[in-house]
């Protein structure tokens, strides 16, 4: 039994390193029975490095676990669902092809005699535990043939209904109607009351506000802020988030922007207009000029990334148009995009970049090879030019051209994808993330190369979680929130305050 | 069940289920093959006197009994997102090695290519599932392996082992009840056992749901290393029972059998409904699949003026309008 | 710098050297082979033994060729036994009206089939594998309808001297091979096709965010396997002075797909190796003379032909977890 003075889980001075990363750096927390507690952070902060350690994918490298007072160590995922540690993923864990009620059963089927299984029971049990979370649906349906709501439901029911005395929810509402919230809600605060606690990882300040009891806020691995929820200010939360201190109007200096371009008068060479997709874009619109840098603001989840890939033909859109120099582009058309002059440096490098088993030189050439080939035949020589101004512009650092692109650091992968897409000589340069995950050096590099690129005439639109980098690399920031633009700052505007304020209190999206 | 109407449920899946086209592929899917099976065999039973009868539908159950063995091992490995290239190496091993063990009595005869057999499909199950190498290069591998130890029994294919009809073994290949031959009994048996080891059983449970999904099967704690290995375990026993009754039946163990047969298992499986991306088919879809192969080389053989490889053509003409099919139906699926 | 990290260094050893052998393995081992078969076989190095060897092996080659480029872009067609049959099938039949439109019809067949296994992969998006499984079945199907079933002789001199006659003493067919083998390279290396190929192969989203022709590169990707598969049945049935559309190119896919794959081009795409896969196909053929000239027949030749296949995959995987 539960100790119910003390805590349920103690987790105390975790460090998890990787190949050198400290991705946790002395991580503690607390959580009591039946306690709600939101875990927040921005990208690279180590909530998902923490949700493994507790989840029992990962085992920290220091520090201890205790569930219910015994120490705790899984050696691997199953062993902390056999304690009672259930996660809801983000990336539902479930079997989309099987039916709701295997899904709900699978591994703990009722079984007959001879240990053939009990359909009919099997259907019986899975509508009795659905029911009891107020979900009513066909349990003998595929997973796959029901919203994605309804599937979150299950996941959670089904993680919930063996015994779990920790819940862990990463990003439980992201795909769910607001009807299907509430009765999330509704799950969240029975399992309150049957002394389940969970931990519950959100963005969405409004829902935390609403559910959680306490908070953890993590930044850089570390834990900055831990307390009850109900004494931290909103603006205050998003500061600590953002890693910015609301006092600290601009520090300065630290990044290697010059800091406003000639946002010249001219007419804006791209015009995105009303681009709008269920759950993601809520009519967002964005004008960027020649020689201007538009920065993106919002917190993770807003439909920043999604916006620039809409921009770049990459996202399918329900409504909404894009126009490059006053012609408007096929929708959904990436190649269409990227003719019209539109360059999309994705947020995902390995996954949406760099061709790993490619060569530097190759990675370059790739979106440009209509125009260094002739008749089909590579010009090796044009080839070799470009490759050669390229590297030495960007100072990319490799052992030559011939260097497989797996090899190099992500500072060097990044400016490789940078010099694929100057390369074609881009109108406009979407950049997402453009400095994550790259270290110091590399990174004022290609904050000083965004600035030249802008002062050369390219309209950039810079995606950047980094507050001081998003304020002092941009002319102009666009907030987004929930899929919605929700302000505009820029001159005197523009300051880390304002849009940390514009976040805070902006009502969001209106799909919410 | 009416009590899905209930009013008071928060979450209720709305109205807009699957469409009716939706459906429609599904229904596609699932029973196409046995639908087209039926239609051919009325066509037939109306077009061709000697089609109906029972002499010649025992003939189409006998010679499809074999490829059915070996193709119900191949359903539950495709399930799991595997394949078998193999199979009709050790199809041929497999008779082979009856007929070779012949001599020390027909328990002989049935045991030493079940062991052999099982052991192969151990070692390509272990491959795969532990040391993570790629079904499709491991079976490719055990294909030439299977064929190169067949051949060494056989004295490079030179010596063909014969059965001697008293033999028990010859008899229950060769024996029949009602006109149909017991090894139709004994596929019969093995597909109501492979039914119930599918749908009503957690090994079942695991194989659906490791082709369905892997990561997130060992994450709901199925054994995903055991269960891989034991469906190519019974992907080899299977194959080796089925040449072990094939040789049987013709009283001697044919060294150039199953060459390609690997293909015709999968075609079979595939027509019969189950996705080679894993996590979906059934058994009776497989019989359907391997039936309407047979059907249709049946009846191409009574249409006397058209060459018999006319069934080739329309199995693989077959086999691609249900892969465009299966593909686009789960497209439509993925996009909502 | 003699005794940081001992551990990680031994451990970055052993996927160097999986890493070395991945790609230059099958070098040392045809080496190694040649070098044995020197020492122990009887006029190994006889200008008849090394005509006889290379005339077998040309039509792998041209097939493997094909399969290369294929599996660059993490594809696989099974089908091209079944375009050798075809192309065996439909040459006897446009014979009369000459050597040139025979041929000509046979390639096309080849040609067709690539566009059918290119569509559903490329434009219907069905997995390589189901894809050409299903002209696999169906192909040899047509080809034996085409041909009526019939094993037809070839009486056509110039179409017998494709297979028997010789360039400079170099077998014909062999010619064939290394200037086909030449031009794949140059399409792998010069080309925009073979730079977007190997770029598909090796992360498909990135090249469809670099707005590369994905689809078209992947159908043509099809029709070149399709149309050197046919190259090779062309070859075969001269060479076999008959048309034998029910065995020729019998189990080539995996000759092809062997070959591949122990010449070092990974099973996951976004790399072709041509040199290697010639080399793949060598050193098949090299250990099945070997064996089979001291009496290990065949059985023993397949068995250790099973055995070079697992090690050049386990070797691709311990290379690719550097």
């Amino acid at each position: 039994m539960p100790d119910e003075e003390g805590p349920l889980l103690e987790v105390s001075g975790v460090v998890k390193r990787f190949t050198g990363v400290l991705a946790l750096d002395r991580v503690s927390l607390e959580l009591a029975p039946g306690e709600v507690h939101a875990l927040v952070g921005e990208n690279g902060a180590g909530k998902s490095t923490l949700i493994k350690v507790i989840t029992g994918v990962y085992r920290p490298d220091e520090g201890t676990m205790r569930l219910a007072g015994r120490p705790a160590d899984f050696a691997g995922p199953l062993e902390a669902q056999r304690a009672g540690i259930q996660a809801v993923h983000q990336e539902i864990g479930l079997v989309p092809a099987l039916s709701v009620a295997r899904n709900l059963l699978l591994g703990r089927e009722p079984r007959r005699r001879f240990g053939t299984l009990d359909v009919g029971r099997m259907h019986r049990e899975a509508e009795r535990i659905l029911a009891s979370y107020g979900i009513d649906v066909d349990v003998r349906r595929p997973l796959r043939s029901l919203g994605v709501g309804v599937q979150q439901m299950v996941a959670l029911a089904r993680a919930v209904s063996v015994d779990a005395r920790v819940v862990v929810m990463d990003e439980p509402t992201s795909s769910l109607e607001p009807r299907e919230v509430e009765t999330l809600f509704g799950v969240v605060r029975r399992l309150r009351e049957r002394a389940v606690s969970v931990i519950y990882v959100s963005h969405r300040l409004d829902e935390l506000y609403r559910i959680c009891d306490g908070v953890t806020v993590l930044r850089d691995g570390r834990v900055v802020h831990q307390g009850p929820l109900a004494d931290l200010e909103r603006l205050r939360l998003v500061s600590l988030m953002l890693g910015r201190p609301v006092s600290d109007v601009r520090a300065g200096g630290v990044t290697r922007f010059s800091g406003g371009h000639d946002a010249a008068r001219e007419t804006p060479v791209v015009e995105a207009s009303g681009l709008t997709r269920r759950h993601v874009l809520d009519g967002v619109s964005v004008a960027i000029r020649p020689g201007e840098v538009v920065g993106l603001g919002g917190l993770l989840g807003a439909g920043r990334t999604e916006t620039a890939k809409a921009i770049a033909g990459a996202l399918p859109l329900d409504d909404g148009r894009v126009t490059v120099a006053g012609t408007p582009l096929r929708r959904g058309s990436a190649a269409a995009a990227i003719r019209a002059g539109v360059a999309l440096l994705p947020e995902d490098r390995k996954s949406e970049g760099v061709i790993g088993t490619l060569s530097v030189r190759e990675n370059i050439a790739l979106a440009a090879l209509p125009r260094l080939s002739r008749a089909g035949l590579v010009s090796e020589a044009r080839i070799d030019r470009i490759v050669e101004t390229f590297m030495r512009r960007l100072r990319i650092k490799a052992a030559g051209p011939h260097q497989r692109v797996a090899e190099l650091s992500g500072g060097n992968q990044q400016k490789v994808l940078l010099a694929r897409w100057l390369a074609t000589e881009p109108k406009i340069l979407l950049l997402d993330e453009p400095t994550r995950g790259i270290d110091v050096g590399a990174k004022a590099e290609v904050q000083a190369l965004i600035d030249e690129l802008a002062r050369d005439g390219l309209g950039v639109l810079l995606i950047s979680a980094d507050l001081e980098e998003l304020v002092e690399g941009s002319d102009r920031v666009v907030v987004l929130k929930d899929g919605a633009v929700v302000g505009e700052l820029s001159g005197g505007d523009l300051t880390e305050e304002r849009v940390m304020t514009t976040i805070a209190d902006a009502g969001g999206g209106v799909s919410r | 069940m009416t009590e899905s109407m209930t009013a008071t449920a928060a979450v209720t899946e709305p109205a807009a289920g699957p469409t009716g086209r939706e459906r429609a592929f599904g229904l596609i899917q699932r029973h196409g093959a046995a639908a087209v099976l039926v239609l051919l065999v009325a066509i037939g039973s109306f077009a061709f006197d000697r089609f109906p009868t029972g002499a010649n539908l025992g003939n189409i159950a006998i010679t499809s009994s074999f490829l059915a063995m070996v193709a119900l091992g191949m359903t539950f490995v495709i399930i799991t997102g595997g394949i078998d290239l193999s199979v009709g190496s050790v199809f041929a091993l497999g008779g082979v090695l009856a007929a070779y063990a012949v001599r020390w009595g027909s328990l002989a005869a049935l045991l030493l290519p079940l062991v052999v057999c099982g052991a192969f499909g151990l070692v390509q199950g272990l491959l795969i599932a532990r040391v993570r190498l790629a079904p499709f290069i491991v079976t490719l591998a055990g294909l030439l392996g299977a064929r190169g130890l067949l051949l060494s029994i056989s004295g490079e294919g030179s010596t063909t082992y014969l059965i001697p009809h008293g033999a028990l073994i010859a008899r229950v290949g060769q024996g029949s009840v009602f006109g149909i031959g017991y090894p139709v009994y004994l596929t019969l048996a093995l597909f109501v056992a492979g039914a119930v080891l599918l749908q009503r059983t957690r090994f079942g449970q695991c194989v659906y749901a490791i082709g369905g999904s892997e990561d997130a099967a060992e994450l709901m704690g199925v054994p995903v290393t055991r269960t891989k290995v034991a469906v190519y375990v019974m992907s080899g026993l299977l194959a080796g029972l089925a040449g072990t009754l094939n040789a049987a039946r013709l009283s001697s163990g044919v060294t150039i059998l199953g060459t390609g047969m690997e293909l015709d298992v999968i075609a079979a499986v595939v027509i019969g409904g189950t996705l080679l991306t894993g996590g979906a088919g059934s058994v009776s879809g497989t019989v359907a699949g391997v039936l309407l192969l047979g059907v249709i080389q049946n009846l191409i053989n009574q249409i006397g003026d058209l060459s018999s490889s006319y069934q080739q053509v329309v199995s693989g003409a077959f086999l691609a309008a249900v892969v465009v099919v299966q593909t686009y139906l789960s497209r439509v699926q993925r996009l909502r | 710098m003699t005794d940081t990290a001992a551990v990680p260094v031994s451990r970055l050893d052993r996927g160097r050297l999986l890493a070395w052998l991945q790609d230059y393995g099958v070098y040392a081992a045809i080496a190694a082979l040649v070098l044995v078969n020197i020492a122990i076989t009887p006029r190994f190095l006889s200008l008849e033994n090394l005509r006889t060897q290379l005339v077998q092996v040309a039509p792998v080659v041209i097939v493997s060729l094909g399969m290369a480029l294929v599996i660059g872009t993490e594809g696989v067609d099974l089908s091209v036994g079944s375009v050798m049959a075809l192309t065996a099938a439909l040459i006897p039949l446009y014979l009369g009206y000459g050597v040139v439109p025979a041929v000509v019809a046979g390639l096309l067949g080849g040609v067709a089939v690539g566009l059918v296994n290119g569509s559903l992969v490329a434009f219907v998006g069905v997995q390589p594998i189901v894809a050409t499984l299903a002209l696999f079945v169906g192909g040899r199907g047509i080809a034996l309808v085409v041909a009526g079933g019939q094993l037809k002789d070839i009486h056509d001199q110039t179409l017998l001297d494709l297979g028997s006659s010789s360039m400079l003493g170099v077998p014909l067919p062999v010619v064939v091979a290394v200037v086909l083998t030449v031009v794949v390279m140059a399409v792998v290396r010069r080309t925009t096709f073979g730079r977007r190929l190997v770029a598909i192969g090796g992360n498909r989203t990135a090249s469809e965010l670099s707005g590369l022709p994905v689809r078209r590169v992947l159908l043509l990707v099809y029709v070149m396997s399709g149309l050197l598969a046919a190259v090779a049945g062309t070859l075969a049935t001269a060479r076999l002075q008959a048309s034998d559309p029910s065995s020729l190119g019998l189990l080539m896919e995996l000759s092809a797909i062997t070959a591949v794959v122990v010449g070092g081009t990974p099973l996951t795409g976004g790399r072709v190796r041509v040199l290697g896969t010639v080399a793949g196909a060598l050193l098949i053929q090299l250990v099945r003379a070997t064996l089979i000239k001291h009496d290990l027949a065949d059985s023993v030749a397949q068995m250790v032909q099973a055995v070079i296949i697992l090690a050049a995959v386990y070797a691709a995987r311990g290379a690719g977890r550097r």
